[in-house]
């Protein structure tokens, strides 16, 4: 046998370090402020599990996370079918094609807080577009006074951002499907629904599972875009997760229970997104013992 | 089960064709006759495919008509005409179970649930997929996806005809044949009109009882296996079926001979051509022959092709090639003689119809 020797670590030791600077140390830091407390002057005191506990028991957490989801659902709700939607009415060749992809394209190249201002001014009911026109044709329309028209506002603008991402997405699976599955659907005599449901949505399903992760993933973290327009208002409104968070760390300079709330944050994003890749891969593995009845 | 009649058919993909060049399709008058077997063979691109999308409709054609038992169904669209096809790659439905996806064609028809499970599952028996009838269709082997996209087209007890584009090409060598030996029994028990498309010509002719064999957007030539072997209508014919092609060589008329430098051989009658067109004699490798006296030749290479030899010569600064006879030795005088039997001749590439009885001559070739 062959003597052992523990050379090849030195081929994996660039990727480690690079781990360990851009995210393992981070991250351990705030590990460890979790687990202490400070009085300022850099003199840190051993907490133990106290933040977490705070974290879990407030009600401020709790709500704020709530909102998350709700956020989250709603827009995964519209944007994913939406962007269906798109993809399938998109031309397949000649000039439009191109046309298509920039125009779609375009939302997502701009920065986010450039979106956060752009419907920031929008909305406003003195000078934007938006807003000055739903005021003058009389709806009771202010984002800036009622959580209900700070909500819609905010997921209008998330629409509008990202439902083309979940476009490109699904066009690029659809464009991927061979001409033959179509010939041949015909062939069955498979109507416009059928050919949905069972060619292209299961074509789909790969690149779905994708957008459906990236958007899920992106907006629970939405920061940025709620923080220009609304502030997180009126009142606690639309003051999500990431929000709270950096109003505790760096509004209160509260380093503990902020770092304690990152940690579940992250878990949360962690456990949400695995759950759905799960879920949504259940069907993916080839199983020869697949013993699913015949309806 | 029907007869399917292409009347007039030129197809072109790019609109406001010009010339002939533009046309995939030039000029296509053919019938099918019901129940017959027939395979589609050809180079690529010579616009077999285009002829067998253009009979299940997936193309509509620039000119032309098509009728299945008479009647015209140029205009009617894919669904309406009751096809078969089978596409060169498997196509299933991947969310279904191999089941489902047979009964899909007549779910899609309205045809009642019972009356689709029995169907199902004749045709479950039929493809021998019975063990794997409530497997979801997606792991399957490619050769058993290939059998439930022919499948779907046999739980249609009615379909007019069934279509193949090459159907064989992304399965492993030895289950081709058991393909085709089951395409070939399910032929010879139900009777459907089948068509074939392929380039392969083995594959081309063991399937089938007639071939069409296309060239450049044209039917060059339809016949039976042998008659493509022995009298290929057309130089390409010749050349492109055989294994090695036919040998083509120049010639002139004198008289009912033919002449290749200073030889000469007898043709069974004077032919009568119109013009002076380009001549050629075409010889299968099967028929040329060793022998003592003839015309001399060289050796160039030979050729183990497995079951034979095959001799690689030039004969008066003209290639050809000769299958060799088990054990045969090349002498060191190597003279060649043409089987009477096996020459045609042809004017312009298309072959000149010599009836009669060959010349009584020993060997082919006289000084």
């Amino acid at each position: 046998m062959k003597p052992t020797n523990q050379k090849a670590w030195f081929l994996v030791l660039p990727v480690l370090l690079l781990v360990a600077i851009s995210a393992l140390i981070p991250l351990m830091t705030v590990v460890n402020y979790s687990v202490q407390d400070t009085f300022g002057n850099n003199q840190f005191f051993w907490a133990g599990t106290v933040w977490y506990e705070q974290v879990l028991h407030s009600e401020r957490f709790w709500n704020a996370l709530l909102r998350n989801l709700i956020f989250s659902g709603i827009i995964l709700a519209i944007e994913i079918p939406l962007g269906v939607f798109v993809a399938l009415h998109m031309p397949r060749k000649g000039w439009g094609v191109a046309a298509c992809l920039v125009l779609m394209a375009l939302p997502l190249l701009i920065p986010w807080n450039v979106v956060g201002t752009i419907w920031q001014v929008f909305g406003r009911v003195d000078i934007g577009l938006l807003g000055a026109t739903l005021s003058e044709l009389g709806v009771d329309y202010n984002y800036v006074q009622d959580p209900v028209d700070a909500w819609a506002t905010l997921i209008v603008m998330d629409v509008w951002h990202w439902t083309s991402l979940v476009a490109l997405l699904a066009y690029a699976g659809l464009v991927s499907i061979p001409d033959a599955y179509y010939q041949a659907a015909r062939i069955d005599g498979a109507s416009p629904w059928a050919v949905f449901r069972h060619i292209q949505l299961p074509k789909m399903g790969r690149v779905l599972t994708i957008a459906v992760l990236l958007r899920f993933m992106d907006s629970f973290m939405i920061y940025t875009e709620p923080f220009v327009v609304t502030g997180g208002g009126p009142g606690n409104s639309t003051t999500f997760l990431s929000i709270d968070l950096v109003q505790m760390a760096i509004g209160q300079f509260d380093l503990g229970p902020a770092a304690a709330m990152s940690i579940v944050y992250f878990l949360i994003i962690l456990t949400l997104s695995w759950v759905f890749y799960a879920v949504m891969t259940r069907d993916d593995a080839p199983s020869p013992t697949d013993k699913e009845g015949a309806p | 089960m029907a007869r399917i009649d292409l009347a007039n058919i030129r197809h072109a993909y790019g609109p406001d064709p010009q010339s002939e060049a533009d046309y995939a399709l030039r000029r296509i008058n053919h019938g099918f006759e019901d129940g017959g077997a027939y395979a589609l063979l050809g180079p690529s691109g010579c616009g077999k495919t285009s002829l067998l999308n253009i009979i299940s409709g997936l193309v509509q054609p620039t000119q032309g008509r098509v009728r299945f038992n008479g009647e015209d169904v140029t205009e009617l669209p894919t669904e309406k005409r009751n096809i078969a096809q089978v596409f060169q790659f498997p196509v299933i439905y991947d969310s279904m179970t191999v089941h489902e996806n047979l009964a899909f064609p007549l779910r899609n028809r309205g045809v009642k649930r019972a009356e689709a499970d029995r169907r199902v599952n004749e045709v479950l028996e039929m493809i021998g997929l019975k063990p794997q009838a409530d497997r979801r269709a997606r792991g399957l082997t490619a050769d058993e996806k290939q059998k439930i996209s022919l499948g779907r087209g046999l739980v249609r007890s009615d379909v007019n005809a069934i279509l193949f584009d090459e159907p064989l090409t992304v399965i492993d060598p030895q289950m081709k044949w058991e393909l085709r030996a089951q395409l070939k029994e399910l032929h010879r028990r139900f009777g459907y009109t089948m068509m074939y498309v392929t380039h392969d010509q083995t594959e081309a002719l063991t399937f089938a009882d007639k071939v069409v064999v296309m060239y450049e957007g044209e039917i060059v030539q339809v016949g039976s296996p042998e008659d493509l072997f022995e009298r290929p209508r057309h130089t390409f014919v010749g050349y492109f079926i055989g294994s090695p092609g036919m040998n083509i060589i120049p010639t002139e008329l004198d008289g009912a001979n033919v002449r290749l430098g200073e030889y000469f051989a007898p043709l069974p009658m004077k032919p009568h051509l119109r013009g002076s067109p380009k001549l050629e004699i075409g010889v299968r490798p099967e028929y040329v022959r060793i022998t003592p006296e003839g015309i001399p030749a060289q050796v160039v290479r030979v050729e183990d092709a497995g079951r034979f030899r095959i001799l690689h010569a030039t004969m008066e600064g003209h290639n050809v090639t000769a299958i060799l006879r088990e054990g045969e030795e090349i002498p060191a005088a190597l003279h060649l003689t043409v089987d009477p039997k096996g020459l045609n001749l042809y004017a312009d590439s298309w072959r000149v119809e010599l009836s009669g009885q060959p010349a009584e001559t020993p060997h082919g070739a006289a000084p």
